[in-house]
């Protein structure tokens, strides 16, 4: 197990460097004079100047890339232009909203997908097998910036159930936002464990378990789904990840103070350090994300260690 | 014929046709077929609910929806295709030469696809786009950025399968050059799946442009974009929930057309793919 961690580690290790890297060309991809367009057109010479030297811009690129890559290593990713504090604070003060956006959606997502997953697995092709299907699609379909909208007109606008936008009423603000996010999530899951709880109670064992005098239910849910959420599990863990750029987009609809929003207002600000360390940070806890469920992986599935 | 014959008695399959030639013939058509200018304003009918004259009603300016969901069309086939080329002849010229010729080409070439595929696909083309400023040709080249990774895995597997093969051995015996055996034998025996992924392609390059709209970084005003939009229209939920109706249902139709559509290919073309998805 420690071997598997160390190699996945290792892995990691470049692709995290690559990102770094290319989150750094980002400057350099502004077509013409980069310190010109942020500062603006018709920006006196010496602002133009000045914003040079606060990005390291008049520097060879060379040591420009060394420096940064020095400051992500302590943690340094640069001071906003917008407030002139550093970056991260924003950053940190931001994250949690994302995080509990996260989580909110993913627990609805596997409130309507075990349920659902379950029953079409057991009673395949009958109407509900037929509607959970029908499900799956729309909620594939369906894009999250019209999915959203909808809600807010039938549940905060035509009912006052929940408010239109913003984090400020608790449990009540994140309802709206993580069904938005959380459909696609439970279509996604809905036919991940209908297929692979299918196939598990197709398996020898639970006609095994059935002839040895288990009940069906058993059978199902003590015997077939333990493995059939193997999978399952490593996608949770890697839509975790998708979840994260998906806020993006939702943050955006109920106005959502997460890191999303912090980034979409940072571009319309042309706050560069801003937009940079929040991709960073964004795509860094995404392949973090992705690594933890590879781990995971290995912990549910003993035969991958094998491998 | 007779895949294409079965494929007609699979629902999904012919609705998912139907709405495709549906949407591009109203791309074709939209001079014809939009009942008003879509960029002609009436500010003194603003917001105005549908009616017998505007089907769909009018728009924070006092533009026709509908008129603006047709052009719309337009732009969101236009950069579907645009990227979905764009992406499938990068993806397809790399990933052919690095399952080909393997060694240092191969190397590098797949782990750059490594790191593009670490990083996540809309954040990238965010960052993109608000580097080289929201315009359409800019979204199609970040859309394209992103997508032609999946293409290059994808040509690469199938070339490395190819590759093997004893016509292509007997091509190069009787003295093929190597972009004669690739171009002349080696891709054509790759192309169903990636005709299934150039598909799928599109309905995820409309998806991303809406999305990218929507967030104020796609195509920019006046031009008539879905995205774009729903974004007035999420302004004006409650006043005039029209606006993010229409538009919002036009995504979707156009995108669950083309996956339908992606669906049933796999079918009829490449049987194995839907294992591999």
């Amino acid at each position: 197990m420690v071997q598997y961690i160390l190699r996945r580690f290792l892995q990691m290790i470049p692709i995290t460097f690559g990102i770094v890297t290319l989150v750094f060309s980002l400057i350099h991809l502004i077509p013409g004079d980069p310190a010109l367009q942020i500062a603006g057109e018709n920006a006196r010479p010496q602002d133009v100047e000045q914003v040079r030297k606060a990005l390291g811009l008049d520097q060879p690129l060379w040591t420009q890339y060394v420096h940064y890559l020095s400051r992500v290593v302590r943690g340094d990713l640069g001071r906003s232009f917008q407030t002139n504090e550093s970056v991260t604070k924003q950053i940190a003060a931001r994250y949690p909203a994302t995080i509990q956006l996260a989580f909110g959606s993913m627990f609805i997502a596997l409130l309507v997908a075990f349920p659902l997953g379950i029953v079409s697995a057991i009673y395949r092709n009958s109407w509900i097998d037929n509607l959970a299907r029908f499900f799956a699609l729309i909620g594939v379909s369906m894009p999250s910036f019209w999915f959203g909208p909808l809600l807010i007109i039938a549940f905060a606008i035509n009912h006052h159930w929940f408010p239109v936008s913003g984090r400020d009423e608790g449990l009540r603000s994140l309802v709206l936002p993580s069904l938005t996010m959380g459909l696609a999530l439970a279509a996604i899951l809905t036919r991940m464990i209908r297929v692979s709880l299918a196939e598990e109670l197709t398996q020898l064992y639970v006609t095994t378990a059935i002839a040895k005098g288990a009940t069906r239910a058993k059978a199902i849910f003590r015997h077939a789904l333990k493995n059939a959420l193997i999978p399952v599990i490593t996608i949770l863990a890697l839509q975790f990840g998708s979840l994260l750029t998906g806020a993006i987009i939702t943050e955006q609809i109920f106005s959502w103070p997460g890191l999303g929003r912090l980034l979409i207002q940072s571009i319309s600000t042309r706050d560069y350090p801003q937009v940079q360390a929040s991709i960073l940070v964004i795509a860094l806890t995404y392949i973090m994300v992705n690594f933890a469920s590879d781990l995971l992986y290995g912990v549910v599935d003993p035969r991958i260690k094998l491998e | 014929m007779k895949t294409f014959k079965r494929l007609l008695r699979n629902f999904a399959f012919t609705s998912g046709l139907l709405l495709t030639v549906v949407l591009i013939l109203v791309a074709l058509a939209a001079p014809l077929l939009s009942p008003f200018d879509p960029n002609v304003q009436d500010t003194s009918r603003r917001l105005e609910a549908p009616s017998r004259q505007h089907l769909l009603g009018l728009d924070d300016l006092g533009r026709d929806v509908l008129s603006r969901i047709i052009w719309g069309a337009r732009v969101s086939l236009r950069v579907g295709f645009s990227v979905v080329v764009l992406a499938a002849l990068i993806g397809i010229t790399l990933g052919a030469i690095s399952g080909y010729f393997g060694g240092l080409v191969d190397t590098a070439v797949m782990r750059f696809t490594d790191i593009l595929l670490a990083f996540p696909g809309i954040l990238l083309a965010i960052a993109l786009v608000a580097v080289l400023g929201p315009k359409l040709n800019n979204v199609i080249l970040a859309l394209a950025t992103i997508g032609w990774v999946s293409y290059a895995r994808l040509v690469r597997g199938q070339v490395l399968k190819v590759r093997e093969m004893e016509y292509v051995t007997a091509a190069k015996a009787i003295g093929a050059r190597s972009p004669r055996v690739i171009v002349l034998h080696v891709l054509p025996n790759v192309m169903n799946p990636v005709i299934v992924m150039a598909t799928l392609g599109l309905a995820g390059a409309i998806l991303a442009e809406a999305a990218l709209s929507f967030l104020g970084l796609g195509v920019q005003p006046p031009t008539p974009s879905w995205g774009a939009m729903l974004t007035a229209g999420r302004r004006y939920l409650g006043l005039a929930n029209h606006l993010a109706i229409f538009p919002g249902a036009a995504i979707m139709l156009a995108v669950m057309g083309l996956n339908f559509l992606g669906d049933g290919l796999i079918d009829a073309l490449d049987p194995k793919y839907r294992k591999q998805m």
